[in-house]
């Protein structure tokens, strides 16, 4: 366990020095001089002349070298100094708190969403089989084959277009919500249903479950004290696996619904080389990812003490 | 040499008919891609225009055409070159000095730390609309796949008898390589590869589609997906072309992809 969350703390400095390095390359390889651009975000475009540049780039040292420039780079990353938004003037850290509230709300309802759908649908399909296990495996293979945002486009076109039940895009009410965390529920529970499906197949047929069975528990009694933990082990760890999709889903949802977090301000940044913005929103999931990785591993270990099995 | 299966009998056909469409298509319509045509705007599909025009009158059974073959060529790029390099070094992982496996593990941790799209957003960033670094990106994630299963394969059968043998009666690396690792790699290698073409083609329209990936005037599916939207309630079947185009194409791969498992 120790030496999992080692890995995982390794993981944590390779998010912020990768994204801190590749963010810098990207600084460095914008064209013209960097004092006149900074001057001009400071001053306005008017305002801007040699004696102003010259001024910025004496302040901020930046006529030194490649290396010594990167490594004030990341120490203002190491200590939180993710500087100001380029278009807006305000302080990345500030505006990624803000996001980070409304990605989570999404990321949770969504996933809430999706166990309230795959659970009952995998275990149905996995006791009774026959066409209700045909069925899902037809919708889940097609629901696979469609990127998460055609998901959500025809969603948009049949509940807010066809017929006008919730809102398009934007957020505020919970009915902004609905969408969005839908959209997310589908295309998690694709594959989760599955993965339910399989497990749940392989606890009941398994002999001890037939001998729970067999000395007079009931269903219910054989399915809470023999199935669930046994069922939820490989469910959670798949989870973790699926994480993923999770924030490359959240990333393209929120595009798609105007829904103002972290993956909706990050394909604004980049769309307005807000570098600022980039490197603040990118290091946000990247740490995201990392933390609730880091939980569903705990989460395991908890399950199934035994151990072993990951790690 | 591949038994495949009749799911995977059926994507493989679906995939030929895709491909043939792509580079086909063009021999049977006169004109490109790119002319707009602006007195024949949004026409549904008729005897001129097979697939009827988009919104600046271009042709959309070229340009739908045009999309395919740049989707195609990523996925088929991306699957190469990840699937040499994570091979290669999956094989050297483990059959080389431990020093360079734990320098492997610890790159892959590092990659591996960041969600893949992410990491293509900023490279996309780096330098906006360019096909090639899109190319660069997709590839540095999707060759870990590669890596992992080869390594853990090659882990496997570097203490098993046969290849003990094979060494004692002193083949060379090559040879063990083709005779025992290769063809132990090879089932594996097949679905990965089918799953990587998905993801590569899904990873490119998802980029389109928040308008950092390849940029306008060319033809991409997920940016055609954005361009068209607006126009659904006046041309439905305009919106419909990109999605079920884009549908099809991962649908092909993943039946292909679909051997024993799930």
């Amino acid at each position: 366990m120790r030496q999992l969350l080692l890995k995982r703390l390794l993981q944590l400095i390779a998010v912020s020095w990768g994204v801190g390095t590749l963010t810098f390359i990207l600084m460095r390889s914008l064209p013209g001089d960097m004092a006149y651009r900074i001057a001009a975000s400071r001053y306005g475009m008017d305002a801007v002349d040699s004696r102003a540049a010259d001024i910025v780039r004496e302040e901020l040292g930046l006529d030194q070298g490649a290396l010594s420039a990167y490594w004030q780079w990341f120490t203002d990353l190491l200590s939180w100094n993710l500087g100001n938004s380029l278009v807006s003037g305000a302080p990345v850290s500030e505006s990624l708190w803000h996001m980070l509230g409304h990605s989570l709300l999404l990321a949770g309802a969504g996933m809430a969403i999706a166990l309230i759908i795959a659970i009952p649908l995998g275990l149905a399909s996995a006791y009774w089989g026959g066409w209700l296990d045909r069925a899902l495996l037809t919708a889940s293979t097609v629901m696979r084959a469609v990127p998460v945002f055609v998901i959500g486009l025809l969603a948009v076109i049949v509940f807010a277009l066809e017929w006008n039940l919730f809102p398009v895009a934007g957020f505020g009410t919970p009915a902004h919500l609905v969408l969005p965390a839908l959209t997310l529920a589908l295309s998690l529970a694709a594959m989760s249903n599955r993965v339910i499906h399989t497990e749940a197949k392989r606890v009941f047929g398994s002999s001890f479950y037939e001998f729970a069975r067999m000395k007079g528990l009931s269903t219910w009694q054989a399915f809470k004290h023999h199935g669930i933990r046994n069922i939820a082990v490989p469910v959670v760890a798949f989870l973790g696996i699926q994480l993923i999709t999770v924030v490359e889903g959240v990333v393209m949802i929120e595009s798609l619904f105007s829904w103002p977090g972290i993956g909706h301000g990050l394909a604004h940044a980049i769309f307005a080389r807000d570098i600022p913005l980039i490197q603040g929103a990118a290091l946000m999931m990247g740490v995201m990812f990392v933390v609730l990785n880091t939980l569903v591993d705990i989460a395991c270990h908890y399950l199934d003490p035994r151990g072993g099995r990951i790690a | 040499m591949l038994a495949l299966s009749t799911t995977q009998k059926s994507g493989l056909a679906l995939l030929v008919l895709l491909i043939a469409y792509a580079l086909c298509a063009p021999l049977l319509q006169a004109g490109d891609a790119t002319t707009q045509n602006l007195s024949q705007i949004l026409t549904s599909p008729n005897a001129d225009y097979w697939l009827g025009t988009d919104h600046f009158g271009r042709n959309m059974w070229l340009r739908l055409a045009e999309a395919m073959q740049l989707s195609l060529m990523m996925a088929a790029l991306c699957v190469m070159t990840s699937a040499i390099i994570g091979v290669t070094v999956g094989v050297l992982a483990a059959t080389r000095a431990p020093w360079f496996d734990r320098v492997m593990d610890g790159i892959v941790t590092m990659i591996l730390a960041l969600p893949g799209l992410v990491l293509v957003l900023i490279f996309a960033a780096i330098v906006p609309g360019s096909f090639w670094v899109l190319y660069v990106a997709i590839s540095l994630i999707q060759w870990i796949e590669y890596f992992r299963i080869s390594r853990a394969i090659t882990q496997r059968l570097t203490q098993s008898p046969a290849v003990q043998s094979s060494k004692l009666m002193g083949f060379g690396e090559w040879y063990i390589f083709r005779r025992h690792y290769f063809p132990a790699i090879m089932p594996q290698l097949f679905t990965i590869a089918a799953f990587g073409a998905a993801n590569a083609i899904l990873m490119m329209a998802s980029l389109g589609f928040v308008y950092v990936g390849i940029q306008p005037p060319l033809a991409e599916l997920g940016l055609m997906i954005v361009e068209h939207f607006p126009y659904y309630s006046d041309a439905p079947w305009l919106l419909a072309q990109p999605l079920a185009a884009l549908a099809l194409v991962v649908l092909a791969c993943q039946l292909m992809g679909r051997g024993k498992a799930l």
